[in-house]
């Protein structure tokens, strides 16, 4: 069941407050639903149902339809182009659709007013190829900043007037990623892998329900690519959070995916389990 | 795969018919601004004869003890004028520059209005605003000072809003994702971006100062120029030249000064 997504400045118990301090994890989507018979609680994370998307008059992609659920990983993938990222930046709303309707977390994107999309926000997270950390600000600031859907205002800008419960939970979430002794470097003194996984614990410090990841390894060497492929799976399944993701590396798609979603000349070209598809399926996505 | 060989380009463009047609249209403005400007060759030609008549009677400049010491308080009051007016203009500058940045924290016609506004202060010269500060509140430095602070609102004003605009949006993105408002965005990812360009923007803006200052006085607003304006009245040109040495070696340290602050603020930071 679909509702407003106005409804969720009185139904966001995740954003209003701190993470929980005691890690506990929210339940996968079929013992919620067993456990916890709620109608208002939407079986599917992301239902994209038409979505369309031109840049004037060139058409990027058209009648895109998938749906998520919960705690699900689904790898998009396709050649350069196709518009992967524009499409995952459609999903957060953070570019207009051009048709189509976007529902995360059971509120629908397309269309929302920019106040209904920060509540919404507050419940998701982005991971960008280029980590998009501020580099003249500490690590600990950085990750403070991943609280601001939630709480707004000067205490949250850095970490030296952040409230002590902010500090503990972006040291937990640094703790995560195995970077809490870099808490007080300036980011732009990381390394890419070191940059990428305080973008992950930014991500992840208010608990998000849905993240997406702009091919989260494309700008790191292969070593770190997989490293932080490996650091950012764990969270996330640990978590339950359901992923969106793009990768050009067809092992990540296939050993990170539940699914696999295929963009090719603007249409969806593929949808199914990664179980299904092996290497070779996947590129001819590419040809 | 086929070696034919490919001739390289043309080393000069064959310009278009418009191309051309632009140029010599910039020729003729330039001859017709050349004939309203009053340039005559004759007049340069004959010039050099009276610029030795004056350096001879200029050199050398008036060194006396009690001429230095009074020009010499008279030029901390030009720097005097210069710092606080210049710090004054950065300050303020910023409040108004996140206001004329587009898609910050302000809509498209308050940054229209904005740029507007700096835009008319920055066309109406210094020495004019010296001049309307005098009416307003008197002869004097305050009126310099105040004309400095305009001066550089409308010069930082519009460069910190152009450095905000100009700043990777990767990191706004990122904490746009997260839900954060407007406000907060511009707080913890645009302004700490700009940061070094706003630093370099303000040591710009001191040295522009400190340059402006000096003339102030020639319309009654504080600082050196009434002794330049006061040497060249009564033909005191040795006194007159002191003023222009005190004036460039002050200008030139001050550049060289900024010029190490920027390198060890930025270069340190970046």
């Amino acid at each position: 069941m679909t509702s407003s997504v106005t409804d969720l400045v009185d139904d966001k118990p995740a954003a209003q407050g701190l993470p929980d301090q005691t890690g506990a994890q929210r339940a996968p989507v079929l013992t919620h639903v067993q456990g916890t018979p709620n109608a208002t609680v939407p079986l599917h994370d992301i239902s994209v149902e038409g979505l369309s998307k031109t840049f004037g008059d060139t058409a990027i992609f058209s009648d895109v339809n998938f749906r998520l659920l919960r705690g699900e990983a689904v790898a998009l993938v396709g050649a350069n182009g196709t518009g992967k990222s524009t499409l995952l930046r459609c999903l957060l709303g953070l570019i207009p659709a051009s048709g189509g309707t976007v529902e995360v977390l059971g509120h629908r994107i397309t269309g929302a007013r920019a106040r209904d999309l920060r509540h919404l926000r507050a419940r998701t997270g982005l991971v960008a190829q280029k980590h998009n950390l501020v580099p003249r600000l500490s690590v600990l600031s950085n990750v403070i900043h991943g609280l601001l859907g939630a709480h707004s205002g000067p205490r949250f800008w850095s970490q030296s007037f952040a409230p002590p419960t902010a500090r503990a939970a972006a040291m937990q979430a640094l703790t995560q990623v195995g970077l809490a002794h870099l808490a007080d470097r300036r980011a732009d003194r990381l390394s890419g892998g070191q940059s990428q996984r305080v973008a992950i614990a930014r991500a992840l410090v208010a608990n998000p329900q849905v993240l997406i990841a702009d091919e989260p390894c494309a700008s790191l060497d292969p070593a770190a690519g997989e490293e932080v492929m490996a650091l950012f799976f764990k969270l996330v399944r640990e978590q339950g959070v359901t992923v969106v993701f793009t990768s050009h590396h067809i092992d990540h798609a296939l050993d990170y995916g539940d699914r696999v979603i295929g963009l090719a000349e603007g249409r969806l070209a593929l949808d199914a389990t990664a179980a299904s598809l092996t290497s070779t399926d996947l590129r001819g996505l590419y040809d | 795969m086929t070696d034919t060989p490919v001739a390289a380009p043309s080393r000069f463009e064959r310009p278009s018919v418009l191309t051309f047609l632009g140029y010599a249209l910039g020729l003729i403005i330039l001859v017709w601004a050349f004939q309203g400007a009053g340039f005559s060759l004759e007049k340069v030609m004959t010039s050099p004869p009276r610029f030795a008549d004056f350096m001879s009677r200029a050199f050398p400049p008036n060194l006396e003890p009690k001429v230095l010491e009074r020009l010499g308080w008279k030029m901390v009051e030009t720097l005097q004028i210069a710092f606080a007016g210049a710090v004054m203009g950065v300050i303020l500058s910023l409040p108004v520059a996140l206001l004329a940045a587009r898609g910050l924290i302000a809509g498209a016609w308050i940054n229209g209005i904005v740029r507007n506004i700096l835009g008319f202060i920055r066309a109406v010269p210094d020495i004019a605003w010296a001049l309307v500060f005098v009416v307003a509140v008197g002869l004097g430095p305050f009126a310099g000072t105040l004309a400095i602070m305009i001066d550089t609102i409308g010069f930082c004003g519009r460069f910190f809003a152009d450095d905000m605009e100009a700043v990777d949006k990767g990191p706004s993105e990122a904490l746009t994702a997260t839900g954060a408002r407007r406000l907060d965005i511009t707080a913890c990812a645009t302004l700490p971006a700009s940061a070094p360009a706003f630093v370099s923007t303000a040591l710009y803006a001191l040295e522009k100062a400190v340059r402006s200052s000096t003339i102030l006085g020639l319309v009654g607003a504080g600082g050196i120029g009434i002794e330049l304006k006061v040497g060249f009245d009564l033909f005191d040109y040795p006194t007159a030249m002191t003023v222009i040495l005190m004036i460039a070696v002050v200008v030139i340290a001050i550049e060289a000064l900024s010029t190490w602050a920027r390198k060890t603020i930025i270069g340190e930071q970046r």
